[in-house]
């Protein structure tokens, strides 16, 4: 009777944990660098996930994304940036740039190709 | 050689843009420009050449010349010859500039200028600023090595002082030089040789199509690795199930020995398996949680509990529990998926095939004629106004008009025509098209990005990453899929232990591994690009170019084709076809004045009375105080007489009798024509008819909407009475007549209220703002001129089977999506629950996780399977 107290209690707290780290954990946010001819500029590292995954960039400036993706895992070879209509094939072990330039402020979410990989531009 | 005196350059006889006479001698000019300044003041230009050649006293002059240098900037979107001068006035007011001439019939601008004061920069600056641009190319140069930022300093620096390199960025992150430089002043090579003289070396420059080829190669590599594994997974789990399954005779006592199955299972949960949980790991590291998780938590739970049985059986059986292994499953699992994996490999890398092909369309080199001298260079470096040799057998390179020559060219490619077009002088080629039969030079009018098929390519990938709004449910899904997932196996976990039969923590643990493992988020995710890319891909190959998913969607929907009659249903190039005559006028009288009206027109039916006109040789007379009076006719000043051609309304508002004109009229417009009263100082003259040909597959088209429930509209500013005539030889169901250019998107719109979902179809420039209110603008025959801005849909090929094709094709696309989207939700909202063992209360079922795992590999590839059978579509039209 114990045991099922326990792994009761034990596995409710564990969904609790599953759902707080990946849903509600906050992340960390980068800002793009500034560059020459107002580009700004961030290099993302494509593995399981991106790195940085929180980009925040000003508007009405041309932002340039170095995506480099460090794995060969099927899953990363697409990087969508559907608000901005980009999809573009992120080759492995290479950079692939990726630029554009938003105009309205608020936070765009980009993605892997099926959509699990998540980031996030947060234009201001 | 000759040297022209005013610019002091070196001129060829032959090659001479312009030569003078002056006391009997001959002088030689480089331009236009320079010849014009020398016949003004021949003496002081005489003077001064013998100076500097002679070498005496003014030595300054002479080195001056010396250090001056020259340079050729090819310039575009010049329409006349004042742009030239526009240009060359601003370039003429830049320092250190000593000399500037455009030149507009070659599109080039010759500068001579001081170094020291001036670079080429400069003068494309002020060029662009004038409004006009400088045909340069652009290029990305990998290189090798750069590892800090002096280095970047060091290359750029090279980079510029090659002369024709305008603007060169090294960019340390991607190891890549992007350099701006003028194709007229440079080779790639000796871009190539100033980066390699600081000692780096540069890589293989890559062309679009080449790093499709990289990713290629490193999936195939992958692909041979992943069946390696698979294959070493397969033989460990054949030998581990013999082991493991009691039910088996013959197998030795010490194959089922826990210690054996485990030393074998051992490599396959981390090596085979080992990509699980790399992936996992890099999920989990970025609060994610995808596939890999599910995989690596399931069998990682099956294989530790298998080894604690072997480790520490006495464990369980103090809690009564019999110990067993379960190292079938986790080998068997990873095996299993690891094999779905390879088939949705290959099947995912043949839905980007249409993209790859039309990459693969593009030709490589050119043969250009440049002063005078045949050269074969790479097509990026072509420029507009480039005169281009195509010999039969070889490939268009760019878009261009004929300027030499004829042939027969083969544009299946780009428009889906199997026939070869007859092509000669003043002609349109489009690049990558293959001439058949004749060699012709053409000059380049469009390049690089450019061309159609650049612009098609690029359509076609905008189009495969766009989202449908269906997928939109889906993609919500997926973002949260794995964690729920995760919740609902633990939740069996306890309910199996809590409340299950005995053994409770075996049957807890097979059932918490089944639901991990049977869901499967690929296929959700997978369920709508897939099918998206291969309907697009397969669009572009027969001439039609969606614009997303979304149009996609909405084509599908359909009730009502709208569309435009002329140049859409018909050929939009009518021809006179009666005229008769009134009030003692001939019909001689009637052409001359009504084509003489005309003569200031640009309608179509104006420009057929002026063409049957001048076929007739009858010479026509400028009209004064033209006006068109929109979608009735015009009037004009011919000869002191007062014309006015134009509809019945035209004739009523002016209050012109017309006798017995009216039924005449009538009956031609019965037949489908489309007469025009013609009246001369208040008096009516006669009727002018003129009539448009259908299309030749019109009818079947129309024909065919029908069949697919749809119903076809025409609009037209003709009277109700041509109108009728042509819309029952089309098969019509009805027909706006009379309807202004402007009213078009009110009828659009009035349809819409009436709750019907409308497409278009008109020309897209023209028709560009019904385009636009259409639920789905069709563009119809823009041909090269890829009108992409209203349309949604957009048919290279005048055709109209071509509407049906794209309704079918966006009918069978969504469909596909559909029975995807259904397959996916439908296999994981019951899989879900059945592995976590919802039947077994009532059935006693509960699902063995290796069938499980099964399951899952092979539902995303159905789904990638089932996009694929749209490669196979055929069009009914």
């Amino acid at each position: 009777m114990e045991a099922k107290i326990v792994i009761t209690i034990l596995g409710i707290l564990l969904i609790i944990l599953v759902n707080w780290y990946f849903f509600f954990s906050k992340r960390k946010a980068t800002v793009a660098e500034l560059k020459e001819r107002g580009i700004q500029e961030v290099k993302v590292t494509v593995k399981g996930g991106y790195t940085p995954d929180v980009i925040v960039v000003k508007k009405n400036l041309p932002v340039r994304i170095n995506f480099y993706r460090d794995e060969t895992a099927e899953c990363s070879d697409t990087i969508v940036f559907g608000d901005f209509n980009i999809r573009k094939p992120l080759p492995a072990f290479k950079i692939t740039t990726i630029e554009f330039t938003p105009e309205k402020p608020g936070e765009y979410t980009f993605t892997c190709g099926m959509g699990m990989m998540k980031g996030k531009l947060v234009v201001e | 050689m000759p040297r022209d005196l005013v610019c002091g350059m070196e001129v060829k006889k032959g090659e001479a843009a312009g030569v003078s006479g002056y006391k009997g001698k001959k002088y030689y000019f480089c331009s236009k420009n320079c010849q014009e300044k020398f016949d003004q003041a021949p003496e002081k230009y005489i003077q001064s050449g013998i100076d500097s050649k002679t070498k005496v006293k003014d030595t300054s002059r002479e080195t001056k010349v010396e250090q001056l240098e020259r340079v050729d900037l090819p310039i575009g979107g010049m329409t006349c010859a004042s742009c030239a001068q526009t240009i060359q006035k601003s370039l003429l007011e830049l320092k250190g500039v000593n000399k500037a001439s455009v030149n507009f019939a070659t599109s080039r601008a010759t500068l001579t200028y001081d170094p020291q004061q001036a670079e080429v920069e400069n003068f494309i600056s002020a060029i662009r600023k004038s409004g006009y641009d400088v045909g340069t190319a652009f290029i990305e140069v990998p290189i090798q090595g750069i590892d800090c930022a002096s280095c970047v300093q060091k290359i750029e620096k090279a980079l510029l002082a090659t002369k024709g390199v305008t603007q060169a960025v090294v960019n340390l992150a991607t190891q890549k030089a992007k350099v701006e430089y003028l194709p007229s002043e440079t080779r790639l090579d000796e871009v190539k040789d100033a980066i390699e003289s600081t000692g780096y070396k540069v890589m293989e420059i890559p062309t679009e199509e080449q790093v499709e080829d990289v990713e290629r190669v490193q999936r195939e590599k992958e692909y041979k690795k992943l069946k390696k594994k698979f294959l070493v997974g397969l033989v460990i789990s054949v030998l581990i199930f013999l082991g493991s399954s009691e039910w088996i005779p013959g197998v030795p006592e010490i194959w089922r020995n826990f210690l054996v199955l485990w030393i074998l299972a051992t490599p396959v949960q981390f090596w085979v398996g080992w990509q699980f949980y790399r992936g996992a790991w890099g999920a989990f590291i970025h609060r994610n949680a995808d596939m890999n998780t599910l995989i690596a938590v399931g069998t990682s739970a099956a294989y530790l509990y298998s080894v604690v049985a072997t480790l520490l059986p006495a464990l369980f059986t103090r809690g009564g529990i019999e110990p067993k292994v379960y190292f079938d499953t986790s080998t068997i699992i990873i095996t299993l998926i690891l094999l779905g994996k390879l088939l949705e490999a290959r099947a995912k890398g043949q839905t980007s095939e249409a993209i790859r092909k039309l990459m693969g369309l593009q030709a490589k080199t050119a043969r250009v004629i440049r002063e005078g001298k045949e050269t074969d260079i790479p097509v990026e470096e072509v420029l507009v106004g480039d005169v281009v040799l195509v010999r039969p057998g070889e490939r268009i390179p760019v878009d261009g008009i004929i300027k030499e020559g004829k042939s027969s060219v083969d544009e299946s490619m780009i428009t889906g025509e199997s026939i070869p077009v007859e092509k000669s002088e003043g002609d349109e080629v489009i690049g990558a098209t293959i001439n058949k039969t004749g060699t012709f030079k053409f000059e380049a009018i469009k390049v690089g990005k450019d061309t159609a098929l650049a612009q098609i390519i690029k359509l076609v990938q905008d189009a495969q990453g766009s989202k449908a709004p269906i997928q939109r449910l889906a993609d919500v899904i997926s973002g949260y899929f794995v964690p729920i997932v995760i919740s609902i196996s633990i939740a069996t976990f306890i309910i199996w232990f809590d409340f299950g039969p005995n053994p409770a923590l075996t049957f807890a643990l097979l059932n918490f591994v089944a639901v991990m493992i049977i869901a499967c988020p690929c296929a959700l995710g997978l369920a709508t690009p897939t099918a998206i890319m291969v309907g697009t891909g397969k669009g572009a190959e027969h001439g039609v170019l969606i614009k997303g998913g979304e149009s996609l969607e909405t084509a599908h929907k359909l009730t009502t084709i709208v569309f435009d009659k002329t140049g859409t249903l018909t050929k939009g190039q009518p021809e006179v076809t009666d005229i008769i005559s009134a009030n003692n006028f001939t019909p001689k009288d009637i052409l001359e004045y009504a084509a003489c009206a005309e003569k200031g027109s640009e309608h179509p039916l104006g420009e057929a009375i002026v063409k049957k006109a001048t076929g007739e040789n009858i010479e026509l007379s400028d009209p004064k105080d033209f006006n068109a009076i929109a979608g009735h006719g015009i009037e004009a000043n011919i000869n002191k007489r007062e014309v006015i051609l134009g509809n019945l309304k035209l004739m009523h508002d002016r209050k012109i009798e017309l006798g017995d004109l009216e039924s005449k009229s009538e009956r031609l417009a019965n037949d489908g024509k489309t007469p025009m009263y013609v009246s001369i100082d208040g008096r009516a003259a006669g009727i002018i008819a003129v009539a448009d040909t259908l299309k030749q597959n019109s009818r079947k088209a129309v024909e065919d909407l029908h069949k697919l429930g749809l119903e076809a509209v025409m609009l037209t500013g003709d009277n109700p009475r041509t109108a009728e005539a042509i819309a029952k030889k089309v098969g019509i169901d009805k027909a706006l007549s009379e309807v202004l250019p402007e009213d078009k998107v009110r009828e659009v719109k009035r349809l819409q209220s009436k709750g019907k979902v409308v497409a278009m179809v008109g020309d897209g420039i023209n028709d560009a703002p019904a385009l636009a209110q259409a639920d789905v603008g069709i563009a119809i025959g823009t041909g090269t001129d890829v009108a992409m801005e209203a349309s949604d849909i957009t048919l290279i090929k005048g055709d109209l089977q071509g509407v049906v094709a794209a309704i079918e094709l966006s009918k069978r696309t969504i469909k596909t999506i559909k029975q995807n989207l259904f397959w996916a939700f439908f296999y994981n909202t019951v899989g879900i629950p059945i592995a976590a063992g919802i039947l077994y209360p009532f059935f006693a079922i509960l699902l063995n996780p290796i069938i499980a795992s099964a399951a899952m590999a092979f539902s995303s590839v159905s789904v990638v399977s089932n996009s694929l059978r749209l490669r196979r579509f055929r069009f009914k039209s």
